[in-house]
């Protein structure tokens, strides 16, 4: 209630103001009309008097002034008429001194002083020095504001500028600046002064109406940028100074702050850089509450786009040493501000690598300077819990991944995983996962053992548990993706060099087995699909073998891959390492490595026989072990019997029948190897497929009271298909006697009214006898061999 | 005419990082069909980023998918063909023509698409085509040495396919084109 009366009544006192003002304006343009200067200046001497109440807001009195300020332009019209032919200025400016009241008084006499200076009949100078030392008869803060800031108002086109009309013998670029200095010093005093003015409980109100009215303060440096004869020399020399030590010795932190950013916003940019030791020099003397890190933020922000505005003025910026400046001075305002908080230290050593990283690209060591000074900062300090100043440090580190596009270069940055531990676990992850993320975008490729080694101490978080965080927090999705991505990131580690190579998988290998049984799923088999492709490179570039010394041979290289793939069997991960297992063997295979490819498959089979349990896992793993046997070169007579057998033997106890008979016939390949002469056992092909056979009966008669999906009958056309296989492949035991007599047995299976129907097993029965047929057909060889069989 | 994106094999994360930039931004929405995946993508993620492409994807199982749920072999058809996808680790020996070509008769198809020994090859047989459209990002293979990365993408319409065959080497694109027509009798000869 109180409020709003007092609100309700200050709207009242505003329209009696305007009431009062717009009276008197009428009669002042009635006089005005009628050319009568003594009744114009008693009513505009009237009109002005309600400019001199203390009961409006700034807010309001500022609706007041304007009003007044339009009529005072009609009056100074009126003067400059009246000028040119019946009075004198000289006399005029005599005459509105008359006026009763100081602050009518002083309205009228810049008014007149606006026109003095116009008709030139005095030096400029000599007017505005004595129009801006009348004006300190007014000092209460508000309205001394307002009568300052309407003389620097009708003051602006008529200052001594270097190029104007006013400039003159006696008139210089000097004085225009002397004035509008001397203005501003006095409406800053005022206006600093505004806070002290009523009761203490309205501080906050007051401080609120004082911010108000910062632009009528600031607008005098907007007119100093804009005075031409402000050139680097005075900039330096005078304005800075002069205005810097007004804003030091206010000790006034509103004022402080505003006009510290009003400077930085409103002198051109080569100017600050020319002038940072003293600019900076102020910083540390400036009130501690002053919020000084956005004021740095502005200007390092400033200069950082100046700097990227032409590569011409990269110059002027080492000239001047202006990162020594700035850093130098930021350390200055931490030190002096003890209790600047985190994020806000974080946030100036961002702006200040954004600048560094603009101005100086190419220095690395300015980079690890300033995060090392973030370092400093930190230390002792654990784990921030602030997420904004998380938020800093996530942009502290990500400005050089940008900037750079090469992780590479990060990784010269010591102080970089420093910074890096100070995030919390789940910011550290993420950030490990942006450094992924700009690895695989520029295709960066991590070239030396020793960047690999750095590049692992930055994802430690990603690469194993850190103070043993509580897995169950972990969403399995989230901690898919990012091993995947670590995986991915595997790739990523190369050289063409064999040596440097084996040392990049070593370290790799080093890291990832700490990760721990989640992870190694994910992280071995890149890391073992890496080292093959070493294995590789080393087989083709053979040749002479350079003795015992060389480190990187595919021996050594299988031994690091044994244990690995080990490591990851004893997860448990059986059906993965198995596959791994039997890569690993047909690389020893290509090396020409018989006893390392036998302990390969001997492990295969030790976890297939141990460990695979789910029957649809032991169908795809015997079929991956049947499909690597049968593409081994490297076994004597020996070794292959015992892992032939031992493949048939698995093969004939799988859990159903159907796979049982898939397996056994798949066998006979092992024995009958088109490219290998000495693997062409045509008695043991066919003991293989009467075996399938054999299974395909037990099938069929199991079947005979249940059965679904392709059945029994199907078994026998593949079958009856690896005849025909083997038939053409000139194995003598399979002769077409014994296919005629398979395709006799399927069309009498089919026809047998007690097995259902089955249109697939149909089809490919069908498809099977139309190849026949078109081998027959073919002529030829091909054509004579299957001349006898009859379809 | 119906565009079908075959590949497979492309062993993310297990043997590559991505696929190559160069087929990524060939490979954009909309203009694809249907696409036929032979297996080991290996992850969820190149799932999604398939299916991003083109809703209709059929994936039969590699011995490295971590999704068990695809099938070992699968058959859909297309316009007047007959499609039939298998990854073929099935099939001993591996990568062997006469063998596939059961499992073409098996399946009873017009067209056999399978993979496993990341190498290209598109052989017309037996009035029938089977295509192996290699390993998308050029994945190691103990069978093959030197992979290229490559896809097909195969142009159905009516009783014609074009199949186009793109291969990554040395960092250029190359296609290549190879044309089958199917004789209207070769399905209906019994």
């Amino acid at each position: 209630m109180l409020v709003d009366a007092g609100v309700e009544d200050e709207e009242k006192c505003l329209a009696e103001g305007i009431a009062g003002l717009q009276q008197n304006a009428f009669y002042m343009h009635r006089a005005l009309d009628s050319n009568n200067l003594r009744d114009a200046l008693k009513f505009s001497a009237q009109m002005l008097s309600e400019l001199r109440t203390s009961r409006l807001s700034p807010h309001k009195y500022y609706e007041l002034y304007m009003r007044a300020f339009d009529e005072l332009r009609k009056l100074e019209m009126f003067f400059r008429e009246e000028t040119k032919s019946r009075c004198s200025v000289i006399d005029l400016y005599e005459l509105v001194q008359h006026a009763g009241n100081i602050l009518p008084r002083l309205y009228l006499l810049c008014t007149v002083g606006s026109v003095y200076i116009r008709s030139k009949e005095a030096p400029a100078k000599d007017v505005l020095k004595d129009l801006v030392e009348m004006c300190r008869g007014i000092q209460h803060p508000v309205r001394g504001l307002f009568l300052r800031s309407y003389l620097s108002q009708v003051s602006r086109d008529k200052l001594p500028d270097i190029g104007s009309e006013y400039e003159g013998d006696a008139d210089t670029v000097i004085d225009a600046v002397e004035f509008v200095l001397q203005n501003f010093i006095e409406m800053n005093k005022l206006w600093v002064r505004m806070q002290h003015q009523g009761p203490a409980r309205e501080k906050e109100k007051r401080e609120k109406e004082r911010n108000e009215l910062r632009d009528l303060v600031g607008k005098n440096l907007h007119v100093l940028s804009q005075i031409e004869g402000v050139d680097l020399d005075m900039y330096k020399e005078t304005v800075l100074p002069r205005v810097l030590e007004q804003v030091v010795n206010c000790k006034d932190e509103l004022a402080q702050y505003y006009l510290m950013d009003c400077i930085i916003q409103v002198f051109p940019d080569e100017y600050h850089l020319q002038t940072l030791e003293t600019l900076l020099g102020a910083c540390p003397q400036l009130q501690p509450t002053v919020d000084i890190k956005t004021v740095l933020s502005q200007l390092m922000d400033r200069l950082s786009n100046y700097a990227a505005s032409s590569a011409e003025v990269l110059p002027e910026f080492l000239q001047v040493e202006a990162f020594a400046k700035l850093s130098n001075a930021i350390g200055k305002v931490i030190e002096a501000q003890v209790d600047m908080p985190v994020v806000g230290v974080i946030t100036l050593y961002v702006s200040l690598l954004t600048f560094t990283l603009r101005v100086h690209p190419d220095r690395l060591d300015y980079v690890d300077q300033i995060l090392g000074a973030c370092v400093k900062k930190l230390s002792g300090k654990g784990k921030l819990e602030d997420s904004r100043a998380t938020k800093q440090i996530v942009a502290l580190l990500s400005a050089p991944l940008e900037k750079y596009n090469d992780i590479v270069t990060s990784l010269n940055l010591s102080n970089y995983p420093k910074v890096m531990d100070h995030l919390d676990t789940a910011t550290n992850k993420v950030m490990a996962v942006v450094i992924i993320q700009s690895i695989m975008k520029n295709n960066t490729c991590i070239s030396t053992a020793d960047k690999v080694e750095a590049l692992f101490e930055l994802m430690k978080g990603l690469i194993k548990d850190i103070d043993g965080t509580l897995d169950d927090e972990l969403d399995e999705e989230d901690f898919k993706e990012e091993q995947n991505s670590v995986a991915r990131l595997i790739h990523m580690l190369y050289n063409d060099d064999p040596e440097e190579m084996l040392k990049i998988i070593c370290t790799v290998r080093k890291h990832i087995l700490l990760g721990g049984p989640k992870r190694l799923a994910f992280t071995v088999p890149p890391l073992v699909f890496s080292a093959l492709k070493l294995v590789r490179r080393l087989q083709s570039q053979d040749g002479d073998v350079a003795g015992e010394e060389v480190p990187a041979t595919p021996k050594k290289i299988f031994q690091i891959l044994h244990q690995t793939i080990e490591a990851l069997s004893s997860v448990p991960s059986p059906e993965l390492s198995l596959r791994l297992y039997l890569q690993c063997a047909e690389a020893a295979n290509d090396c020409d490595l018989e006893p390392v490819a036998y302990e390969f498959f001997t492990q295969a089979f030790i976890l297939y026989e141990e460990e695979v349990a789910d029957s649809k896992a032991q169908v795809t793993a015997i079929h991956l072990i049947i499909g690597t046997l049968q593409r081994m070169q490297v076994f004597g007579v020996e070794n292959r019997d015992t892992l032939t057998h031992k493949a048939t033997g698995y093969s004939a106890k799988l859990l159903k029948k159907p796979d049982q008979c898939r397996a056994v016939y798949a066998c006979s390949h092992l024995f009958w190897v088109d490219d290998q002469d000495g693997i062409k056992d045509g008695e043991r092909v066919l003991l293989c497929l009467k075996r399938a056979l054999r299974i395909a009966n037990a099938a069929q008669q199991m079947a005979s009271a249940t059965r679904g999906g392709s059945g029994p009958v199907s078994l026998f056309v593949e079958i009856l298909n690896k005849y025909l296989y083997f038939f053409e492949k000139g194995n003598p035991q399979i002769t077409s006697s014994v296919i005629q007599g398979l395709i006799e047995l399927i069309t009498t299976e089919m026809q047998n009214d007690n097995s259902p129907s089955d249109p697939s097993a149909d089809a490919f029965f069908a498809s099977t006898l139309r190849y026949i047929h078109f081998q027959k057909q073919k002529g030829g060889a091909m054509g004579e061999k299957y001349e006898p069989i009859k379809v | 005419m119906v565009l079908v994106l075959a590949l497979g094999d492309l062993h993310i994360p297990h043997r590559a990082a991505d696929l190559p930039a160069k087929f990524k931004s060939m490979l954009v929405p909309g203009k694809i069909q249907h696409i036929i995946c032979t297996g080991n993508l290996c992850i969820k993620e190149i799932h999604d980023y398939l299916k991003g492409l083109c809703p209709d994807l059929h994936i039969t199982r590699g011995e490295y998918d971590e999704d068990v749920r695809y099938p070992e072999t699968k058959t859909l058809s297309i316009g007047q063909f007959k499609l039939g996808l298998c990854h073929g680790h099935q099939v001993v020996p591996w990568g062997d023509l006469d063998s596939l070509a059961m499992l073409q008769r098996q399946l009873d198809v017009d067209i056999l698409v399978t993979g496993h020994s990341h190498q290209f090859k598109a052989y017309k047989h037996e009035g029938g085509v089977v295509i192996n459209p290699g390993s998308a990002t050029g994945a190691y293979s103990s069978i093959t040495y030197d992979v290229n990365p490559s896809f097909v993408l195969m142009d159905i319409d009516a009783l014609r396919v074009v199949v186009y065959v793109y291969e990554l080497i040395d960092g250029e694109v190359k296609v290549d084109k190879i044309d089958f027509k199917k004789t209207a009798t070769a399905q209906s000869a019994h």
